[in-house]
């Protein structure tokens, strides 16, 4: 149970950042999980009406504010139109709509949980976030970090042209993956590139990128060979959901999948 | 033939108003419109909170707890120990009087049982100053080392139960010195024999988890004192009548000073068969005068509450080579936890209730343990010990349809249980009203089953496969339920239907006025129904075991029947005429004779004045006999080959619960009993840590099915006609959850030949079981 | 702190705490359709309207609503009173506990969906759980009462 004396709502992104830095302090998001643990917060920081709510379409770039609920990224055209049913398919299962019209994109990918859906998609697209303090710094990098002090103001996706597929086994439809895994290609500097993002291992999301030329027509056991050196590259653990072993069979299993759809596209 | 009896028999059954008929139910627009009639709507604000300290540790004696700064804070009223208790064993089962749950527990105790145990009570005037105060409270244990697994519990050194007033009322076979709740053993003809004669004989161990009922009002109480100083309980539980009683034994006090109210409930499913929450604010009640209100918690609700018994049962079926079952050998070993609750009598329905499915088996034998550890306490679930003996049986005899290369509805179609037929193994009562072998018929055609049997490949890397079970469950204890019914006639004629059964939301009250409103030729709208008062309605043992259509339902024919006589002697009396010559219509008392007749209002209206015997009555009703209600279950499951994950596709069931007496409020029966069939088969399992706490503490770790999770549902009935059942009608509630767990297994047995044998059936152990093949 | 919202049409100002949230705070306003069922925003039975969409309230600051529209069952008494009706009429409320939020969700589908098929309904509702019913009854009633609701519309359009 967390306990919170002072609600405040900053007129300013500085004031929020100035108030997050003492130590009881605490920026809040959708309060989904946050609720659920234990703490005494002194300040909690809203950041609502600070215009970060808003997903905007700045050229060559998404930028999907802090504050947007999850609700707003699963309908969004603009990503739908980039990147296929994929972004809707890591939210949808978050769940129920009630929860996804909380729980907010700035609280899922700062949080950088084990069991992120939206982690898992995200770091496989050519994703920044935005930090007050920090300045524009890749998800890949941002995944590793420390939880400090500083404020995540918006994720940022380059667009370009990506093929990207999301998929997850979980135990009931609305829980929590046991796998999560999504794929993306395109070419970088010239080059085709695959990414690969894994999460709910039970540990979270981590990336893999390939300079792999996969041919569109390659057979069943060339994608299966890819599948599987990609899941080697990640680690696996167990816990109620699900063992090391399985979890790592359903990734190669679902990374095959998904290279497969990605490469009949370009059939 | 009585008129009554004549509207309750079956010529009658083609004219009948109400019964049989989908009427909503009388509470429906308070429930959809948000009214406040829920226990916790209802307290007063004035409720001190109360809230328990609960042990960290599955096994360990209280050393010595300290108060004094707890004590403190501003607004704590009382903080209880186990020194505040009566040392005064009693059973929180809700179950008639001598209980076969042995008498185990204290309201607090110094010896804590399993991880989540109450260790202390505290009470004060807000949540803020309770949760303040419980921080501060400071306890030190003696950890002791606990049982845990329940294969080693019975003579195991460690004792859960090893005080000296530890008390069984019955001879169920129960010894705390080892660890024994109960055991026992039946059976007719040589078992051995008939087994070692057998050209096939199956033989397996089965295991089912403890699962949670997840109703979704979590369990609540509060209390207060009344004018005469009597201790008010207000509670959501199926057992008012029995949570008198054991509120009494717990505190001590004579039953005379207990009430206990009923409001609306948010469900049970045999959660609140056990007074889980009563005793401790009535505890803070009886010590401090003030009213209190004690709300679980949703983790409290799953990790200090009443699941299913986790059973493991080992079963051997013998046939010829032709597929007739000749023998069926049963072993089940209950594990009840750290208290007895439902122990002794859950374990009995795993075999009665299982066995008795095959016709005519030559012998049969059931024998079981029913043993203490230091997790949680089991309870009463839907079904109550069926659910997982079935399971085991009909698991085992789809295994033998495999063996012997047939189909196993053929192989059922052979052997099971026919109208007319004694079943030994059901205490030699005979069906005489059983439908079962045409549920099956229907199930099949539902299913399209010559088509689907055994699987067929999808092409896309998933296979779909159909699986078959059959259940039975009683309806009421023979010869224990009692319901009682009172109905008085008011002014302008209305009716007061007083009934001691306990809708949970399943619609007892309507149900039970429909029947009121046949056997006295008036419409819904002439009865009000009371909800459940003890110092108001008549006694009932309450809504558990199957019992209150066929029990209560049969109390209001007669108490009706007996009314009906009532109103005739008085319409004859105001009429002037012998009663003989009367005949009741349900709107007037006609002498048939001069054609005079004079009106139920105006008679209701007549007692009012210058009466000296009031209009009522009241009947009660219990049976020698719980005539089972049968079952067939199909379920279509698709597999995907590669990763394990079973989805439901459709589930096609057809109940014999003798006539329907509510075809809406049945069919829902079914649909949400299968649901949480297909919870258990597939998804829910409490999970424990090797120290022994529970880490499937909320509903984000113990997974019930949404809506996403059933596939389809289809049920139909195929109605038997129950003579000794009121309007001919059998039982619902329970058997409606015994099909899912061993059909849902059989469909994943016949799309893959992976057999599961531990539920639930995860994706992973249907994908380590097609590993295994290869 | 005092925060000002409208309730059910209705402006009020409420003083509540940091840490209060909506369910606790909208209880006290009598409100008591709406009911806790897990604490842990898994089951949807405390779901309300925040400025029209629907949200759980058990994990909504009240702080946070300062300013908002917020509507509970009791503030769509009749809308509700007529979708109960074809909910009574499959039985599909049975114990009723988890029907307030249930319906405010299926009122909140009505709004935001146009003809949804029977998948997306179950996909909208999928964070309503009911341990009852087992869910039929309440999609055959949803789909009746679309349908009644459809008829009446294009009876109101030729009138």
């Amino acid at each position: 149970m967390i306990t919170i004396d002072n609600y405040v709502r900053p007129a300013t992104l500085e004031e929020a950042y100035k108030l997050n830095q003492a130590r009881s302090s605490r920026v809040m998001g959708g309060m989904m999980w946050m609720r659920l643990g234990k703490a005494h917060i002194k300040t909690l920081i809203d950041l609502s009406g600070l215009g970060l709510d808003q997903i905007h379409d700045e050229g060559n770039v998404i930028k999907i504010g802090a504050m947007c609920t999850l609700r707003q990224v699963e309908e969004c055209g603009a990503l739908k139109e980039l990147f296929g049913d994929g972004i809707a398919e890591s939210i949808r299962h978050i769940v129920g709509v009630q929860f996804r019209n909380q729980a907010t994109i700035g609280g899922s990918i700062y949080g950088r949980f084990g069991f992120s859906d939206v982690l898992t998609a995200f770091l496989a697209l050519d994703t920044f976030v935005e930090l007050y303090d920090g300045g524009i710094v890749r998800l890949s990098d941002f995944v590793d970090r420390k939880h400090d002090k500083d404020i995540l103001l918006s994720v940022i996706v380059r667009k370009g042209k990506r093929r990207f597929r999301y998929d997850s086994i979980r135990r009931t439809k609305t829980d929590f993956p046991v796998i999560a895994c999504a794929v993306v290609t395109g070419i970088v500097h010239g080059q085709e590139t695959w990414y690969f993002s894994v999460g709910a291992r039970p540990g979270k999301a981590a990336l893999v990128e390939k300079k792999w030329e996969i041919p569109d027509d390659a057979s069943e056991e060339m994608i299966a060979d890819y599948a599987r050196q990609a899941a080697s590259e990640f680690t696996y653990g167990s816990n109620m959901r699900g063992s090391a072993g399985y979890r790592r069979h359903l990734a190669e299993v679902l990374l095959r999948r998904e290279i497969s759809s990605i490469l009949a596209e370009g059939r | 033939m009585s008129r009554t009896e004549e509207h309750a028999s079956k010529t009658a059954q083609d004219e009948m108003r109400l019964v049989n008929h989908a009427v909503p139910k009388v509470d429906a627009e308070a429930l959809v419109t948000g009214k406040a009639v829920y226990t916790n709507d209802l307290a007063p604000e004035e409720c001190l909170i109360v809230k328990m300290i609960r042990s960290p540790y599955a096994h360990a004696l209280i050393k010595e707890i300290n108060t004094e700064r707890a004590k403190a804070v501003p607004g704590i009223e009382c903080i209880l120990t186990y020194e505040d208790c009566p040392d005064k064993r009693f059973t929180m089962a809700g179950q008639t009087y001598p209980e076969p749950s042995p008498y185990d527990r204290l309201i607090l105790d110094r010896r804590m049982r399993f991880v989540g145990d109450a260790a202390v009570i505290v009470a004060g005037t807000s949540e803020e100053a309770v949760r303040k105060a419980m921080k501060l409270v400071k306890i030190q244990y003696e950890v002791l080392e606990p049982v845990l697994d329940f294969r080693s519990a019975k003579d195991n050194p460690i004792l859960v139960h090893p005080e000296d007033n530890w008390k069984s009322l019955c001879p169920v076979g129960a010894d705390n010195h080892r660890n024994l709740c109960a055991h026992g053993t039946c059976g007719e003809g040589d078992i051995e024999a008939v087994l070692a004669s057998c050209d096939h004989v199956i033989d397996r161990v089965y295991h089912t988890q403890a699962n949670q009922q997840a109703m979704m009002e979590t369990f609540r109480t509060y209390t207060y004192l009344d004018a005469y100083g009597r201790l008010n309980v207000v509670s959501s539980t199926q057992v008012p009548f029995h949570v008198r009683r054991i509120l009494a034994n717990a505190l001590d006090i004579p039953k005379s000073k207990v009430r206990v109210i009923k409001p609306r409930i948010g469900g049970g499913f045999g959660a609140k068969q056990t007074s889980v929450s009563e005793v401790y604010p009535a505890l803070v009640t009886w010590k401090t005068g003030r009213p209190a209100k004690i709300l679980f918690t949703r983790e409290e609700s799953m990790t200090a509450s009443s699941p299913r018994h986790e059973m493991e049962m080992h079963v051997r079926v013998g046939a010829d080579s032709e597929g007739n079952i000749r023998g069926i050998d049963l072993y089940t070993l209950s594990n009840t936890g750290a208290f007895g609750e439902h122990g002794p009598t859950t374990v009995g329905l795993s075999g009665h209730k299982s066995i008795p499915l095959y016709g005519s088996p030559e012998a049969f034998r059931f024998t079981y343990d029913v043993v203490y550890t230091n997790v949680m306490s089991s309870g009463a679930y839907r079904g109550y010990g069926a659910t997982q003996g079935i399971f085991a049986v009909e698991s085992a005899v789809n295994e033998l349809a495999a063996e012997l290369g047939m189909d196993p509805t053929v192989l059922r179609e052979k052997n099971l249980v026919r109208e007319g037929q004694v079943m030994p193994a059901y205490y030699g009562e005979k069906t005489e009203s059983c439908a079962l072998d045409r549920c099956l018929a229907r199930a099949k055609e539902m299913i399209g089953w010559d088509e689907k049997y055994p699987c067929r490949d999808m092409g896309n890397g998933k296979v779909r496969g159909v699986g078959v079970a059959m259940a039975m469950q009683g309806s009421g204890i023979s010869s224990v339920d009692t319901g009682t019914v009172a109905i008085k006639v008011n002014d302008d004629g209305f009716y007061s239907l007083m009934i001691g059964a306990t809708d949970m939301g399943t619609g007892c009250d309507t149900i039970l006025s429909q029947m009121a409103a046949e056997c006295l030729d008036c419409g819904m709208e002439d009865i009000i129904v009371h909800g459940v008062d003890t110092d108001i309605s008549p006694y009932d043992t309450g809504s558990y075991a199957s019992s209150t259509t066929y029990v209560t339902g049969m109390a209001v024919v007669r108490t009706c029947e007996k009314l009906r006589e009532k109103i005739c002697e008085r319409g004859a009396e105001y009429l002037g005429c012998p009663v003989g010559d009367v005949e009741f219509d349900g709107r007037k008392v006609t002498d048939l004779k001069t054609g005079k007749s004079i009106s139920r209002k105006d008679i209701g209206n007549k007692v009012m004045c210058f009466n000296n015997e009031a209009l009522s009555a009241s009947e009660a009703f219990s049976s020698p006999t719980s005539p089972p209600p049968f079952m067939a279950g199909i379920a279509e499951v698709e597999i995907d080959k590669e990763t394990g994950v079973v989805e439901m596709v459709d589930y096609a069931a057809v109940v014999d619960c003798g006539t329907v007496v509510n075809p809406a409020l049945a069919r829902v029966q079914t649909e949400g009993g299968i649901a949480q069939g297909i919870g258990m088969a597939l998804f829910e399992d409490v999970v424990y840590s090797k120290d022994g706490k529970d880490y499937s503490n909320s509903f984000m770790q113990y997974k019930i099915p949404s809506r996403l999770d059933v596939g389809n549902i289809r049920v139909e009935f195929e109605s038997s006609y129950e003579p000794t059942g009121p309007f001919g009608a059998k039982s619902i509630g329970e058997i409606v959850i015994n099909t899912p767990s061993p059909a849902i297994i059989n469909a994943i047995q016949n799309a893959t030949g992976v057999m599961i044998r531990e539920l639930p059936a995860t994706a992973e152990k249907v994908y380590n079981g097609l590993q295994k093949q290869k | 702190m005092e925060i000002h919202i409208t309730l059910n049409q209705k402006k009020i100002t409420v003083d509540v705490k940091a840490d209060a949230v909506l369910m606790d705070v909208l209880r006290s306003l009598g409100c008591k359709s709406v009911k806790c069922g897990c604490e842990t925003t898994n089951c949807g039975l405390c779901t309300v309207w925040v400025n029209g969409k629907s949200r759980l309230s058990c994990s909504v600051l009240a702080a946070s609503v300062d300013g908002c529209e917020i509507t509970t069952l009791e503030g769509v008494e009749e809308e509700a009173a007529e979708f109960g009706r074809f909910l009574a009429a499959e039985g599909g409320e049975q114990c009723g506990f988890c029907s307030p939020g249930f319906i405010m969700n299926v009122l909140a589908m009505k709004r935001e969906l146009e003809a949804p098929d029977l998948e997306e309904i179950k996909e909208y509702l999928a964070g309503n759980l009911c341990r009852c019913t087992g869910y039929m009854s309440q999609l055959r009633a949803i789909r009746k009462y679309m349908a009644a609701q459809k008829e009446q519309a294009g009876k109101e359009a030729q009138a």
